[in-house]
């Protein structure tokens, strides 16, 4: 499992929502803190512990296609089943499929106070790039 | 990392810029923004230029690529972008609608004035924010069971209505009459289905809002006197929401597809969020469909949501709900693609309207306005700021003429979420609302610290324009008294 301390991401400015730049050694690092990011925006981690484990596997016909199928698919777990993700293990990984093992808490409102309520991942000037290690840049609907 | 728009804005006169189809290789038509001076230097610097100009891409687009005063940077449309589509050689584009599929606003009144209200708002917006829950983490109170989602679906506030949550009147009084046609329940996925029930009844959060507000100035007491709008002092309540996660998800679920489509199909694009497929595809029929099925959810939504409000405010007062005069005075929605009747060059003809962001504005006389507004026009309701004051505004043969019906959907960020937050830090928004009259309840400090005045324009700049250019005609400013966010 790829621990929280080492996921690297940043938020980016948009006006009406809110932008993520995620980076790691290898594509799979970037897809992890990319997830990461997400939840860390969604709702307040310091209190949030693994407790449970989701397996996933998406695929989409290109790698921008495949951050924000990821992506959704986690969104999709927080807001219909209350599953918030922490620690993603990315078993396997082509340019157009993931499969991945992923510990998380069950969200609740009193432990981890809601952050931002994301509604969706965009494909608005999503980009994943090779450079320094791998970059993923997506925008999320808030 | 952000790339700043150079399209070039040609003044036609104080209030139109035009972009020339000159600009991009690729623009079928023209872009025409609506702004003053003033609202033009808070586009300088996002890319909500850029993507007025993007639209225009989009094949079958007829006139321009519209921009309301309101626009912000979206993702693929920008927010109050509006764009008619030829059905014969057009695309239905789901980033034209956006992922809150029917976000929309609507407006009840009541025969209450804030002298009687303001005694108890403390306890009404507790009532409020139990009996309509905001967002994560939250259950609706009227969850339908296995197949009647598929009736809400089909039927939208009318579903509501029939279950004994609101009245016919409810129904007049809402654009389509709150349900559109051709809505398909089985173009809708499992995924979206089970992500929306359990939100069925709930306010959502973000700019998503419930406010209790008072009427304080009226500029046209013949108009706002048919709508139910009285004078200064009298209580009306604002809910902006729209499909939750079920429209979320059929956006999703579309984007995938409509990808896929767009390449099939030929149809190259500046941005991949623009992704669109032919209106009479299999592919665009089946997104039709489902938006169409996630906009009734967001009808039923506010329609129920529009009961527990009566039911709030009797329960507080300690009055019959029937003697508060709480009647609906419209509902209006502003994230929608939906077949219209316009005119093209003297000849009507049937265009798929993509409005994200905007509103529609008809005009007196116009068929679609329910009766007992033919002879004023259709209400507009624009949401500004929890700080600040919202507008009930009536639509006008301008709109008609020159936006395919079309006018502002609120004031528009100027501030992104996290520039708010930083720039506020330390302020307690609360207590600075509290200090001028307005309670508010909200999930987060820094939920009420996004959505603050400062992150938004002055919705009275985005009004005044609307009204000079001819789009639709003030009738009421509403200023808020209780507010509850998301």
């Amino acid at each position: 499992m790829t621990r929280p301390r080492s996921y690297g991401f940043q938020i980016l400015e948009h006006t009406a929502d809110v932008g993520l730049i995620a980076r790691g050694h290898t594509l799979a690092e970037a897809f992890a803190a990319a997830a990461y990011g997400l939840s860390a925006l969604m709702a307040d981690l310091s209190q949030a512990r693994p407790r449970t484990v989701r397996e996933i596997e998406v695929a989409a016909g290109d790698l921008e296609g495949l951050l924000v199928a990821w992506l959704s698919e986690l969104l999709y777990l927080f807001d219909a089943e209350g599953f918030l993700a922490l620690e993603f293990d990315i078993t396997s990984m082509s340019g157009q499929s993931l499969r991945a093992v992923v510990a998380g808490d069950a969200f609740d409102p009193e432990r981890h106070r809601p952050g931002m309520a994301v509604k969706a991942i965009t494909y608005h000037q999503v980009q994943v790039q090779q450079s320094d290690g791998y970059r993923a840049q997506v925008y999320l609907d808030v | 990392m952000t790339v700043k728009s150079s399209a070039p804005l040609e003044k036609i006169d104080d209030y139109r810029w035009r972009i020339p189809m000159s600009y991009k290789q690729g623009m079928r038509v023209p872009g025409l923004v609506y702004a003053d001076e003033r609202l033009l230097q808070t586009l300088r610097g996002d890319q909500a230029v850029e993507q007025v100009a993007n639209v225009a891409f989009l094949p079958g687009i007829v006139g321009y690529s519209l921009a309301m005063p309101d626009i912000h940077w979206g993702y693929g449309f920008p927010i109050g972008g509006v764009a008619a589509m030829r059905p014969e050689d057009g695309v239905v584009s789901p980033g034209g609608v956006g992922f809150d599929i029917n976000c929309g606003v609507r407006l009840i009144r009541s025969d209450l004035t804030v002298e009687e209200v303001q005694p108890h708002i403390r306890d009404l917006i507790d009532l409020l924010y139990r009996n309509i829950p905001p967002g994560a983490g939250a259950s609706g109170r009227v969850r339908p069971i296995g197949v009647e989602l598929d009736d809400v679906l089909a039927q939208g506030a009318r579903w509501a209505v029939e279950h004994g949550y609101g009245t016919a009147e409810d129904l007049d009084c809402a654009e389509e009459n709150g349900c559109l046609a051709g809505a398909d329940p089985s173009q809708v996925s499992p995924r979206a289905k089970s992500r929306g029930l359990p939100q069925l009844g709930t306010l959502g959060s973000g700019n998503h809002f419930l406010e209790v507000q008072a009427v304080e100035a009226v500029f046209d007491p013949a108009v706002a006197e048919t709508m139910g709008i009285s004078g200064p002092g009298q209580v009306v309540i604002m809910a902006h929401c729209g499909s939750r996660g079920l429209g979320h998800q059929v956006c999703q679920d579309t984007l995938k597809v409509m990808e896929q489509a767009a390449k099939r199909y030929g149809i190259e694009l500046p941005d991949r969020q623009l992704a669109g497929a032919p209106i009479g595809s299999p592919e665009g029929q089946a997104y039709l469909g489902a938006m169409h099925a996630a906009a009734n959810f967001a009808w039923c939504n506010r329609q129920l949501i529009t009961h527990w409000v009566r039911q709030s405010f009797g329960q507080v007062l300690g009055r019959p709900v029937e003697e508060l005069g709480m009647a609906l005075v419209y509902d209006v929605c502003h994230n929608i693609a939906k077949m219209e009747e316009h005119l093209v060059d003297g000849v009507p003809k049937s265009l798929c309207v993509h409005r994200k962001g905007a509103t529609r504005a008809f005009p007196p006389g116009h068929p679609q306005v329910p009766e007992r507004y033919r002879a004023i026009g259709q209400p507009v309701i624009i949401p500004g700021d929890m700080g600040r004051y919202s507008y009930l505004l009536v639509g006008t043969p301008g709109a008609l003429e020159q936006t395919w019906g079309s006018t502002c959907h609120g004031a528009g960020r100027t501030q992104s979420r996290t520039a708010a937050m930083k720039s506020l830090k330390g302020v307690d928004i609360a207590a600075r609302l509290a200090q001028r009259g307005i309670t508010v309840k909200a999930q987060s400090a820094s939920m009420l610290a996004e959505e603050a005045s400062e992150a938004y324009k002055d919705v009275a700049e985005v009004v005044e324009v609307v009204e000079r250019a001819g789009l639709s005609r003030r009738v009421a400013r509403l200023r808020p008294v209780g507010v509850i966010k998301g």
